[in-house]
């Protein structure tokens, strides 16, 4: 068996197959219940089980998601509601902090594409060949998600004094670097938030990575050592095909999460310097939150709906054009 | 597969066990044995313990005087962003305190309680600086939030340790923003330590501006003829705070380049001896004192430069108040305990000397310079009560103190006041983190914001 042909028809076939065809259906499952028949047939246990959880979740989910769109056609204070139409997506629209939020947004995601997506993928190929105190590195890789996320910023806050004697500016002077006004330039202020969040968020990233390597079958491996393949060349043809199916599921929800970025900009910078790092979730905070008086709860309510929108379009898109490289 | 009898068993204990959860959230709250239980804010999270000590006593003696009411303290820090939540919620305590430019609003959105019978029998009730008890008051003339606490107006701290290390006389503070620049450069050539600092982050960026433009006799917005507001953050007075600010920071390198400093954190970079110079209420020295632990030693006060036509000094200030959904027992011990907290420390000697004492006792601020909540004459007599507690260093202070009441002071914008001093912060962030800000353009970006915020209502 050579590397180019056993494994690359294996994985290039068989999800296929099983997308297209999907479970064959039993005889019970298509034959239509009458009316009363599924309780009886076990639907009302699976009812009653399930009714927590339906509950739990309507109440703690569903029913803000539904208050949420009536609210984005209302003007309300949480005590007086008026009805507005489109009067809340019209003026979020018109609003100039919009576009400055979404070009941030997508500076943030674009970066963290770059930077913070290949970041846990590498250290995940460079563990998996590590053979001693193998646990010890991934405990220590994913030690920056244990920390909470709050301690992390205040911490990296720290280290991002732009005076000469901070943290990194230290260090950096000792290379002739700097000093870096991380947080206080309009330039520097993204990349370092990014920076930030690949650090916490990468450990979690690297061991569904590791797990997925776990998969891969090791002849594989041994094949391509055989026929003389270089690291590179195992790396590429190997593992990567491996772990298709795991990357584009974490590209999908990075996009998703970067979409939604918060955190960072609202505890690092507050949107500052001069908006350089609002967010389009930033954003709606300042519509909801941001002033003592004016909380705007329809605005916030309708760009809310706005971003979820376009994320669930962004997925299907996404998922269609992604369907045949799928391994799932 | 039919559900076997254990099944069924696990989905009933499954139902039961959500109605038990159900019913426990839904229990009632136990009573209060015949006490009534009012909640008042008290200091700001984190002040110190000698702080804490001084209010325990006052609670202590006002739960004295009134056996009924049982007081609970709830440490409070004002923020634009979680305080509408916290009052639609329901979770701001029975009594609260709020800026001067948000009752207007708040009353007329039906949020805070009618306040006026409980007020209306206070027997210094007619004494009050008319102008300042209007902002709490409705459009049916009822009172709604008190004058409570400090009335401040915007004047210039600086530490008196780093002049006299940069050469300066701590004794002759600067009276022009020229000689805020000099001193703050002197300050930073000579000591290193930034000699200015300004806040920046979320809406204090904004009011320290409003702040300076009004010394510049500019102005945020003007009503017209027809009531509407027209906004005028596009003025000169602007334009050139913001070009000194950034020549400060391009060309003098003499201000603290950070665009994160709030009210608070600017406190903190004041007291570590990080800052010469800035600006904030002339009030802020007792939270320096009560959060922060300065001493006085190297503190200093002088006034805001005033400079050109129509120059000003933005105040400021503190209103205490109830939710709208107090019932009558409730607004009734709210009003013994502004009354007891807040007033009668102004109008009553015993209760000024006692309230004074106590402080003193637990080395927090007595005597820092506030405008007044009645008239001058009152003010100045309710110092005279305290005169041997007063531990402010008052020799320290006479930049301010000597001119307090002769500056003309204007009240802060009134129509969407928050709202116009975030907008204010972009371009103070602008000029101290990019040396190519534009300034006009930043402005007129602003003010083109802004107008539309108040077209908004």
């Amino acid at each position: 068996m050579t590397l180019d042909t056993g494994p690359r028809t294996r994985l290039g076939t068989r999800p296929r197959t099983r997308s297209r065809t999907g479970p064959r259906p039993t005889p019970r499952s298509r034959r239509r219940a009458a009316p009363g028949g599924r309780l009886r047939g076990g639907g009302l246990s699976t009812f009653v089980f399930a009714l927590p959880l339906l509950v739990i979740f309507g109440v703690f989910s569903w029913l803000p998601i539904g208050r949420a769109l009536v609210m984005s056609f209302q003007k309300t204070n949480l005590l007086t509601s008026t009805w507005v139409g489109l009067d809340n997506f019209r003026a979020v629209l018109e609003d100039p902090l919009l576009m400055t939020a979404i070009v941030n947004t997508s500076w943030f995601a674009l970066l963290a594409l770059v930077l913070g997506y290949p970041v846990p993928l590498i250290a995940a190929v460079l563990m998996s060949e590590v053979r001693r105190r193998k646990g010890l590195y991934s405990a220590l890789a994913y030690l920056p998600v244990v920390v909470p996320p709050v301690v992390a910023v205040l911490l990296w806050r720290f280290f991002y004094d732009a005076r000469p004697e901070g943290v990194f500016n230290s260090l950096l002077g000792g290379i002739g670097i700097g000093p870096v006004p991380w947080l206080q330039s309009p330039t520097w202020a993204m990349p370092s938030l990014v920076l930030e969040a690949t650090w916490a968020a990468a450990g979690g990233t690297m061991i569904i990575y590791l797990a997925a390597l776990t998969g891969v079958p090791p002849e594989l491996y041994d094949a391509a050592e055989v026929d003389g393949a270089s690291i590179w060349r195992k790396v590429f043809h190997v593992t990567l095909p491996h772990l298709r199916g795991v990357l584009l599921i974490t590209l999908i929800l990075q996009i998703i999460g970067t979409s939604q970025v918060f955190l960072e900009p609202y505890l690092f910078t507050d949107g500052g310097p001069a908006d350089a790092t609002l967010t389009v979730l930033l954003l709606i905070y300042r519509y909801a939150f941001g002033q003592s008086l004016g909380a705007d709860y329809g605005k916030a309510t309708a760009l809310s709906l706005m971003l979820a929108l376009f994320l669930a379009l962004l997925s299907l898109v996404y998922l269609r054009v992604t369907r045949r490289w799928s391994t799932t | 597969m039919r559900p076997g009898r254990t099944s069924q068993a696990m989905a009933l204990a499954s139902v039961v066990a959500l109605a038990s959860l159900t019913a426990c959230s839904s229990s009632p709250a136990s009573g209060h044995s015949g006490k009534l239980t009012l909640s008042v804010v008290s200091l700001l999270p984190g002040s110190e313990k000698a702080a804490f000590d001084t209010f325990n006593a006052r609670v202590a003696a006002f739960e004295k005087a009134n056996p009924t009411i049982d007081v609970q303290p709830h440490e409070y820090k004002w923020e634009a962003t979680t305080f509408a939540s916290q009052l639609a919620g329901g979770t701001l305590p029975d009594v609260f305190e709020i800026p001067l430019t948000d009752a207007g609003t708040l009353i007329a959105n039906g949020q805070l309680a009618d306040l006026n019978d409980q007020f209306q029998k206070l027997p210094y009730a007619g004494q009050f600086n008319q102008n300042l008890l209007d902002k709490g008051k409705g459009q049916n003339g009822h009172v709604y939030a008190i004058p409570a606490k400090s009335i401040y107006g915007v004047a210039l701290h600086y530490n008196r340790a780093l002049f006299q290390q940069a050469g300066l006389d701590p004794d002759k503070p600067p009276t022009t923003w020229d000689e805020v620049r000099a001193d703050a450069k002197a300050i930073k050539d000579k000591t290193g330590v930034a000699g200015y600092a300004m806040m920046a982050s979320g809406a204090t960026g904004g009011w320290q501006l409003t702040a300076a433009m009004y010394s510049r006799g500019g102005q945020v917005q003007q009503v017209q003829k027809d009531g509407s507001y027209k906004s005028t953050l596009d003025n000169d007075a602007a334009r050139k705070q913001l070009e000194w600010l950034k020549a400060m920071r391009w060309q003098d390198n003499s201000v603290l380049a950070d665009t994160t400093l709030a009210w608070d954190t600017i406190n903190q970079a004041f007291a570590a001896g990080q800052v010469g110079m800035y600006t904030s209420g002339s009030d802020v020295y007792s939270s320096l004192v009560e959060t922060l632990g300065v001493t006085g030693k190297d503190y200093g006060l002088t006034a805001l430069p005033l400079e050109g036509p129509g120059a000003g000094v933005l105040v400021g200030g503190t209103l205490a108040a109830v939710g709208a959904k107090a019932d009558k027992a409730t607004k009734d011990a709210a009003m013994k305990w502004i009354d007891f907290y807040y007033l009668q420390n102004l109008v009553d000697e015993n209760q000024a000397v006692e309230n004074a004492k106590v402080r003193a006792e637990n080395k927090q601020a007595v005597g820092t310079p506030v405008l007044p909540i009645f008239s001058r004459e009152q003010y100045q007599q309710s110092l005279k009560w305290i005169q041997s507690y007063i531990n402010v260093p008052l020799d320290h202070m006479k930049g301010y103190t000597d001119v307090m009441f002769d500056q003309p002071i204007v009240g802060e914008p009134t129509r969407a006041t928050q709202e116009i001093y975030t907008l204010l912060s972009t371009p103070v962030q602008a000029v101290l983190s990019d040396r190519n800000a534009d300034v006009g353009k930043l402005l007129t970006t602003a003010n083109t914001q802004a107008q539309a915020l108040l077209a908004h209502g």
